[in-house]
């Protein structure tokens, strides 16, 4: 072997802290951008990418079997344009009740009964085919009797393979087993069967329906997928076709939702890629530096400015090939379950690293591991012998003396002024504690700032259930909605209305119904709640304006108020079976409620419409004190029961969001994953502090300092630059939340209340600033303890 | 019998190959002496100061310093031995060069949570007393190696420790720092200070050595009383 080998092996193997440090963080750069890179690619497009990956049906199209057999089916294959079909398979709409005897959340034993909304089923005998290759989850397809896969967007989150699924309303309510739970891209069922079970459980009396999946030569627009639509229709017996669906509509749901994921997913990726990249830079070159000494030594025994620099590139690439290789298996290990949170939150099904991002990233990092290595490699190369030897003894003396007398002037024990004075004495190793630090501050602010959110987010997008109580249409007799398209009414209202108004414990009240009026230059129905009584109490957080006060006046959110072209200040006409009003726009609204398409105005604003408009619910809010059961017992009394029922708000709306719900799942992974890159950073360069610093520990401990003052000396030397960098990152996290959260508004199409993204109080703030000191302590403890234990004698002996 | 300060027996200390460093070794000092330990390198005279002074483990044997068995002693409990009981002074001083000759002084007493009252009056009274008092305020890089290792001294003896151990004191010095060390030494074991110290310098074992002890293959080949403790 060589000499210039002889030095990188020894290099590498005599070194095993510095050498096992490099391997570290190698691996948390390289599995972290795999995981940043991964979400990024994951992010651009997904419904696109995943529709393309399963060939999904362009045209989903339903047939009745009684006027076309299967081979005129079969045979639309060969229509103009088509260029894939699957089916025909035989479909069947099913009311499904799901029994668990497992809770999905604890794992402990249970009987749940969850019944699903109507499902259809289609009987297919495998997920693969030319068009729409369902990708399973988890299990297996279903292909003998008795099994069933659904689809993950029609069964609660948690659900596992192995549940009984009930069919009711079947004769005998035949009950299948839950053997898979599927994904297909465009929609094209809700559970899958295999074609000898569909017949089994489509009744003989019923026509039979079958499905056929399209793919066509052009449909990139609507017009396009219409116009193949109608190719399809006139290659089947008149009538034939009795429904179909686009992927365009699908396509649209999925972006609206996978809007409000992306921005915040591909934040997380850019800082953990920006981490991954700093720490790699820092800690290699920190590594290069703390061997400057060394170089001096190789450059007085004969070595060359080229050798030396080969040398220390090789002895920073070695370590960095292993950390690389293992961080790529650690990447891909890790974003099993991380990519499956995102692709839960896209809906697009299995998500995988793509093979070009585990080439590209570990050659990039290596590329970075060889360009820092190389800048002070080449540094030290050029310096002469007694100059590196005289340098390479770290730290260099006279660093920040001014400072650390006066540190050590504080009235503190002198182990903890020791190492607040510690990082003027190295401020490049400050700067990278700070900077991990930074970033890990950036991120808890960030993730705390957009679960606060997302919270008033939640509570606010739907005011519906507004107040402690709600009076309802009863079991008995109801009235339908005056203009026959809203939601159950109350059957006498005014009755209703006088019992709340008398009843002891009332405070406000105001009564709503909905209904749909046409309003012009938006093509569907728009739906409209009429308020009566004052409402303001109950009133939607507004985005802009202020709520309505008088009729003539309305509010509307802000999708509404984009699709109508309209803005604050602007009338709208609303019309209905020939009658119309004209209402004035005073305020935008944060509600999500249908579509965020709701307008909202008093009741007397649409006389005009309807002069018999009668309230579908009270919402009732309580005198404080007021006991609740109580008030609902003397209440329904009141209402005499039949036409109207008091219940609690509580248990009839369920504010909870499933998007909610997976995102804050995601934020708090993604969160995690860079706390512990942020505290791994801190806990390399004070690894490859301390054993700098190892001789000087070692006279510290000589003199009698104990293993509590050691470690709470290295815990202090971050503890300054934690608190500092916790102090910067908390603003710049704030303003990234401020930056995002209203990027994921638009994403679903509003705005969101200024209210709602201003989450952060000085409590909270003062809190997330010492968020970037315990992320520098966790980060230093290790190597804290370890300096404590390390043998004085051994220490003493180390140059 | 005479009050004995340091007793070791049996010790023996391995590394992880090799023979020992030090081979059942038996020794006693009493308060007062002035100890020089002699012999070749790897003879083990360093292993038995580290020993003494709590910095390494004997792998058998025993060593007792004022009633305390060293050998059993935890980290803490070491570091507290060592703050209360010894003073040590290195070849190469091992001053902190980022601290000024006072803050350097000082950290044994600082450590020991004394006073900065007290503190600061023991570290006037020890520079004043080493000639080294209109150095206080500059940083060890500044000064000669004589003044550095009295700078060490002083903060060796800054807690009133019962030993001093010295680890090659004049080593790194050049002739007239050596003699300006050795009168030191001399004089504070004049002054009742137990000392040991391991050194090759013969000059400096004759000048203030009161017991002089060869090491060869870690064990005592030789122990010459010169003269009576003063």
């Amino acid at each position: 072997m060589s000499a210039l080998g002889r030095v990188v092996r020894s290099g590498v193997g005599r070194r095993r802290v510095q050498t096992t440090v490099l391997v570290l963080t190698t691996l948390i750069a390289v599995a972290f951008s795999i995981l940043g890179a991964g979400l990024l690619v994951a992010s651009q497009a997904p419904f696109d990418h995943a529709f393309a990956r399963q060939q999904g049906a362009h045209l989903t199209a339903q047939f009745d079997g009684s006027k076309a057999t299967q081979a005129q089916l079969a045979a639309t294959a060969r229509a103009k344009g088509v260029s894939a079909t699957a089916g025909p398979y035989a479909v069947a709409p099913l009311n499904l009740t799901l029994r668990l005897t497992k809770d999905p959340r604890t794992g402990g034993p249970a009987d749940i009964s969850i019944s699903l909304p109507q499902a259809t089923v289609a009987g297919r005998a495998s997920a693969k085919g030319a068009v729409d290759k369902v990708g399973l989850d988890s299990g297996k397809w279903a292909t003998s009797p008795g099994q069933i896969v659904l689809s993950a967007d029609l069964v609660p989150p948690d659900i596992e393979a192995g549940a009984t699924v009930k069919v009711t309303g079947m004769p005998g309510a035949p009950t299948l087993t839950l053997v898979g739970i599927a994904r297909s891209v465009g929609h094209s069922a809700d559970g899958w069967v295999s074609p000898a079970q569909l017949a089994a459980l489509t009744p003989r009396s019923a026509p039979p329906s079958y499905q056929m999946l399209y793919r066509f030569d052009s449909a990139a627009t609507s017009s396009q997928v219409a116009a193949d639509r109608a190719v399809i229709a006139a290659a089947v017996p008149s009538g034939a076709l009795t429904g179909s669906q686009s992927y365009l509509s699908v396509k649209e749901q999925a972006d609206s939702n996978t809007g409000a994921f992306v921005p915040f997913v591909v934040a997380f990726a850019v800082i953990g890629l920006l981490l991954s990249v700093l720490i790699i830079s820092l800690v290699v070159s920190g590594a290069v530096v703390a061997g400057t000494r060394r170089i001096g030594i190789l450059k007085a025994l004969g070595f060359t400015p080229l050798q030396v620099v080969r040398a220390y590139v090789g002895q920073a690439l070695i370590p960095a090939l292993a950390g690389a290789g293992l961080g790529v298996v650690c990447g891909n290990l890790l974003s099993v379950p991380l990519m499956g949170e995102v692709a839960g939150a896209y809906r697009t099904g299995t998500l995988l690293i793509p093979l070009w991002v585990d080439f590209a990233v570990p050659a990039g990092a290596l590329a970075l591991v060889t360009a820092t290595a190389l800048v002070p490699a080449l540094r030290a190369g050029r310096l002469r012998t007694v100059q590196v030897i005289t340098v390479g003894r770290t730290p260099r003396a006279g660093r920040g003396r001014r400072i650390q007398n006066l540190v050590g002037r504080l009235p503190l024990p002198r182990a903890l002024s020791l190492g607040l004075a510690h990082p003027f004495a190295r401020p490049s190793r400050t700067a990278t504690v700070a900077v991990a630090v930074v970033f890990g501050a950036v991120a808890v602010t960030f993730a705390v700032g957009l679960n606060f959110s997302l919270t008033a987010i939640q509570k606010d997008r739907d005011r519906e259930g507004v107040g402690s109580v709600v009076v309802l249409p009863g079991r008995g007799p109801q009235a339908q909605g005056p203009m026959g398209e809203g939601a159950p009414v109350l059957s006498d209202p005014a009755a209703a209305s006088a019992a709340i108004s008398k009843q002891r414990g009332t405070k406000a009240y105001f009564g709503a119904t909905g209904t749909e009026v046409h309003v012009a230059g938006i093509t569907s129905a728009v739906p409209v709640t009429a308020y009566q009584g004052d409402s303001s109490w109950g009133a939607y957080r507004m985005n802009a304006g202020r709520w309505f006060s008088a009729p003539g006046e309305a509010v509307a959110p802000t999708r509404f108020l984009h699709a109508a072209g309209v803005r604050i200040g602007d009338s709208v006409t609303l019309s209905d079976h020939g009658r119309s009003v004209r209402l004035r726009i005073v305020g935008e609204t944060f509600d999500l409620t249908d579509d965020g398409m709701t307008v909202r105005t008093e009741a007397a604003s649409l006389t005009t419409l309807d002069p018999g408009l009668k309230a579908g619910q009270y919402n009732i809010a309580l005198m404080p004190g007021t006991d609740l059961k109580t008030y609902l017992s003397s209440l329904n009394s009141a209402l005499g029961g039949g036409g109207a029922e008091a219940v609690s708000t509580a248990v009839v709306f369920d504010s909870s969001s499933s998007v909610i719900m997976i995102m804050e799942a995601l934020i708090a992974t993604l969160t995690l994953l860079l706390v512990a890159v942020a505290v791994l950073g801190v806990l390399n360069t004070v690894v490859l502090d301390t054993r700098e610093r190892i001789h000087d520990l070692g006279v510290f401990k000589a003199l009698g300092m104990s293993p509590r003052q050691t470690v709470a000396m290295v815990l202090t030397s971050v503890a300054s630059t934690g608190l500092v960098a916790g102090l910067i990152g908390v603003p710049i996290g704030i303003a990234v939340h401020g930056w995002i959260t209203p990027l994921m508004g638009h994403g679903v199409g509003t705005n969101i209340p200024a209210a709602d993204i201003d989450v952060y109080h000085a409590p909270q703030i003062a809190l997330l600033a010492l968020g970037g000191l315990v992320i520098a302590g966790a980060g230093a403890l290790l190597p804290a303890v370890w300096a404590a234990r390390t043998r004085t004698g051994n220490a003493l002996r180390t140059e | 019998m005479a009050e004995v300060l340091i007793e070791i027996r049996e010790a023996s200390k391995k590394y992880d190959s090799g023979p020992p460093a030090l081979d059942a070794l038996d020794l006693t000092v009493r308060p007062g002496e002035a100890l020089a330990v002699l012999g070749p390198s790897g003879s083990g005279k360093s292993t038995l100061l580290n020993l003494i002074a709590g910095l390494d483990r004997p792998s058998g044997g025993s060593v007792t310093v004022g009633g305390v068995r060293v050998d059993r002693l935890g980290e803490a409990a070491s570091a507290k031995y060592r703050r209360e009981r010894i003073g040590m002074v290195f070849q190469f001083f091992n001053l902190l060069d980022d601290l000024t000759v006072t803050d350097n002084v000082l950290l044994p007493a600082q450590l020991a949570g004394m006073g900065r009252t007290e503190a600061r009056a023991r570290a006037q009274e020890l520079l004043a007393y080493l000639g080294i008092d209109r150095h206080a305020r500059a940083y060890p890089g500044r000064l000669s190696g004589g003044e550095r290792q009295r700078v060490a001294v002083a903060r060796a003896l800054m807690n009133r420790p019962s030993l001093l151990l010295a680890d090659e004191p004049t080593g790194a010095l050049d002739t007239a720092s050596g003699d300006d060390v050795r009168q030191l030494l001399t004089d504070l074991n004049a002054d009742g200070q137990t000392i040991v110290l391991v050194t090759h310098d013969l000059a400096l074992s004759e000048a203030c050595a009161t017991r002089t002890i060869e090491l060869v293959d870690g064990r005592l080949v030789r122990d010459h009383v010169r003269a009576v403790a003063r």
